[in-house]
């Protein structure tokens, strides 16, 4: 499997694509008048588009816009704030995923919450929450459920897990989002002109192909599941544009290794059983309705939201324009904090800190040319 | 002898002279330099280079090596690429009450082979316990004196189109430690490239003309390293992608985690930045030890009086490469 990823970057394979890609874009041009505008709805594409050089190659002929697919960046300062604050009770441990720790609070950061000596723990697997919580059992164990579909599986997983141990100091804080709603949020606004989307590839293996067919019917939009490697970047631009110069709109599967017309029907079980929509706010956005998951009242001994109180103020305002980013409305270096204010080591907004964040993939691999 | 370390073993009392003879001399010797207030050496040489470091790591013993080893290793390693001979070491341990004698014991061993194989005497040392809690099981200060050879340094002076060499694969320490912990939920098959370096540094020294700078990529990992010296230098340099040796293995980790390779610890390798017409011979060196036989070049100076590192990406496209900003996080999905 490693080879065959090895492969869809070897520079022989690729280099060709380039030049297909950019022919078909000239193409777009002469036929339009203008350059073809993608959005990249994934975070992890976004950092990949960039760290390959993708989007590089293709700058002048491809519009690639980022989209709201970074999980943390999407999560709103309120909720954000109450996270942090939720990491000062006493008593309790925090189970993270790593993007969070450096996340600016309207505060502070949970990084400085460790340092003044709260138990954060960062987990590279996420069910070890459960482990944590068994191994302490006078303490209160709280998981931070930041993600999108991709990750909200596994806080089922950890609430069954929970369940079946009979465990009762652990719960999930749940900020989940999902991709349709915003999706159709950004279609319905109206205020970014796309002629297609790379759709994310991790998301997709748990919704499946059919499950973009609203893009088509509601829309008119044509959608490409795409992978992350170079080849299956560049070959899913190319079969976007190919399907719009020849006129046709519809989904496509560029990433059918791992990705089915129907998705992972056992998630979709787990979902059903543990988890019900429920009004999401998002960064930039405010509150779109049934934009997320949260557990459904039988579980509820297991819903930190509703076993904590945490009262936040008002967050702090900045000049920060991650709202407008994530929205695709501006690029990162159109932020008047961008590479100044905001930078790695200082990031006003999570775009700046997570591993998937526009201004981090910017800053790091976009912001001068050479 | 007691199974545990206790605070008595760092009072300075009976104790702590068992624990001495019993552990640290029984495993570095009984040389007559250990046994006072301070060491007493002799030294062919005027020049000399010093290095500290102190090591932390956890878990102390981890696929590959150990925190005994890594102790020598590093310090070693910080005097070779130098340009320095290793000589001695002195080593101070903070160890945590109620720490395994046995661990103790075998994580002394380990810096006693280390020490043997490169040639350096560990020549003083000291101990003390902390209460339980004040410390994560123990941790190992080494101080390293090497000496000057003549002939035998680098030259500090770059030109445009100098090779970029690394010994080996890079990640590999990085990674080997995230699996040893245990927190990766799967078997990551990667060891530690924790090894000592100064005897192939030295052939590459003793053997060829034109060696401008080396240096160990450890914490913030290769990229971190040369844009050290870009910047110090006020050089150019370029790293090719597809030049970068990877394993699959670390490859497979860092997509699966967020990681960037280019920024992973390494314990057992070397930069070596060398006269272009040099590099086939510094390979052909690097190649035939063990240490070495993965050597590649990966870039090159192109250009003085701007430090800054780029990085040319498979597709022919060209970034700039920083220091590493804060702690890897893995990421969310």
């Amino acid at each position: 499997m490693l080879e065959i990823l090895k492969q869809s970057n070897n520079p022989e394979i690729c280099k060709p694509l380039v030049e297909a890609v950019i022919e078909k874009a000239i193409e777009f041009q002469q036929k339009f008048g203008r350059k073809p505008a993608f959005m990249e709805v994934c975070g992890s594409h976004t950092m990949a588009l960039a760290r390959t050089g993708v989007k590089q190659c293709l700058k002048d002929v491809v519009n690639l816009i980022s989209g709201p697919g970074c999980p943390v960046c999407v999560t709103d300062q309120r909720s954000i704030d109450a996270m942090i604050a939720l990491a000062e009770g006493e008593n309790r441990i925090i189970c993270t995923f790593g993007d969070m720790m450096r996340v600016p609070g309207s505060t502070r950061t949970l990084v400085d919450s460790k340092i003044s000596g709260k138990d954060i723990r960062v987990l590279y697997s996420p069910v070890d929450a459960v482990k944590v919580a068994i191994e302490n059992p006078d303490k209160e164990v709280i998981f931070l459920g930041v993600g999108f579909e991709t990750t909200i599986p596994i806080m089922t997983l950890m609430v069954g897990e929970a369940e079946k141990q009979g465990i009762t100091n652990f719960s999930i804080w749940m900020t989940t989002k999902l991709v349709e709603p915003v999706l159709r949020f950004l279609l319905d606004a109206g205020e970014v002109n796309l002629d297609g989307f790379l759709l994310p590839g991790h998301v997709s293996i748990v919704l499946g192909e059919d499950a973009y067919q609203y893009l088509v019917d509601d829309y008119h939009i044509s959608g490409v599941i795409a992978g992350f490697e170079t080849a299956e970047l560049l070959s899913s631009i190319y079969k976007l544009l190919d399907l719009i110069l020849s006129e046709k709109i519809s989904i496509e599967n560029n990433h059918p290794s791992v990705v089915t017309k129907t998705g992972n029907q056992v998630i979709h079980q787990w979902l059903e059983k543990y988890l019900t929509e429920c009004d999401e706010a998002w960064r930039g956005i405010g509150v779109i309705p049934n934009s997320g998951l949260d557990l459904k009242t039988e579980y509820e001994q297991f819903n930190a939201k509703k076993r904590f109180s945490v009262v936040v103020g008002e967050p702090r305002k900045t000049k920060c324009r991650c709202g407008e980013v994530i929205r695709g409305l501006i690029t990162p270096n159109e932020c008047p904090l961008f590479g100044k204010a905001c930078h790695p080591m200082n990031p006003v907004g999570p775009c700046m800190v997570s591993t998937e964040g526009s201004c981090s993939a910017y800053y790091h691999y976009m912001r001068e040319s050479f | 002898m007691e199974k545990y370390i206790s605070l008595a073993h760092g009072d300075g009392g009976e104790r702590s002279h068992r624990l001495i003879r019993d552990v640290f001399i029984e495993a570095f010797g009984d040389s007559n330099a250990s046994l006072f207030d301070a060491a007493a050496i002799t030294m062919s040489s005027h020049k000399i280079a010093v290095t500290t470091d102190s090591f932390v790591i956890k878990p102390i013993f981890f696929p590959g090596g150990s925190i005994g080893k890594l102790a020598v290793a590093g310090t070693v390693n910080d005097l070779a690429v130098s340009g320095a001979k290793p000589a001695f070491l002195t080593c101070g341990f903070v160890i945590e009450e109620g720490f395994p004698i046995s661990d103790l014991k075998q994580i002394v061993s380990d810096m006693a082979n280390e020490a043997k194989k490169t040639g350096v005497s560990i020549v003083a040392g000291d101990t003390k316990v902390v209460e339980r809690g004040s410390a994560d099981g123990v941790f190992i200060n080494t101080t390293g004196i090497g000496i000057y050879e003549p002939g035998m340094g680098c030259s500090l002076q770059f030109e445009e189109g100098d090779a970029i060499i690394v010994s080996g694969t890079i990640g590999d320490h990085g990674v080997a430690v995230i699996g040893a912990r245990g927190d990766l939920g799967v078997t990551v098959p990667i060891q530690s490239d924790c090894a000592s370096l100064n005897i192939m540094l030295e052939e590459v020294l003793r053997e060829t003309n034109g060696v401008r700078i080396m240096r160990d990529p450890t914490r913030g990992g290769l990229a971190t390293t040369i844009v050290e010296i870009a910047e110090d230098f006020h050089l150019t340099m370029k790293l090719n992608e597809s030049s970068l040796p990877i394993k699959s293995e670390v490859h497979g980790v860092c997509d699966l985690l967020g990681f960037d390779p280019l920024y992973l610890a390494n314990e057992g390798k070397a930069i070596i930045i060398v006269a272009n017409q040099e590099k086939d011979k510094v390979l052909e060196i690097l190649r035939k030890c063990p240490e070495g036989r993965d050597a590649v070049v990966i870039g090159s100076v192109i250009a003085k009086g701007k430090g800054q590192l780029l990085l040319e990406t498979p597709l022919g496209s060209k970034r700039l490469l920083t220091r590493l900003s804060g702690t890897m996080f893995p990421r969310i999905c």
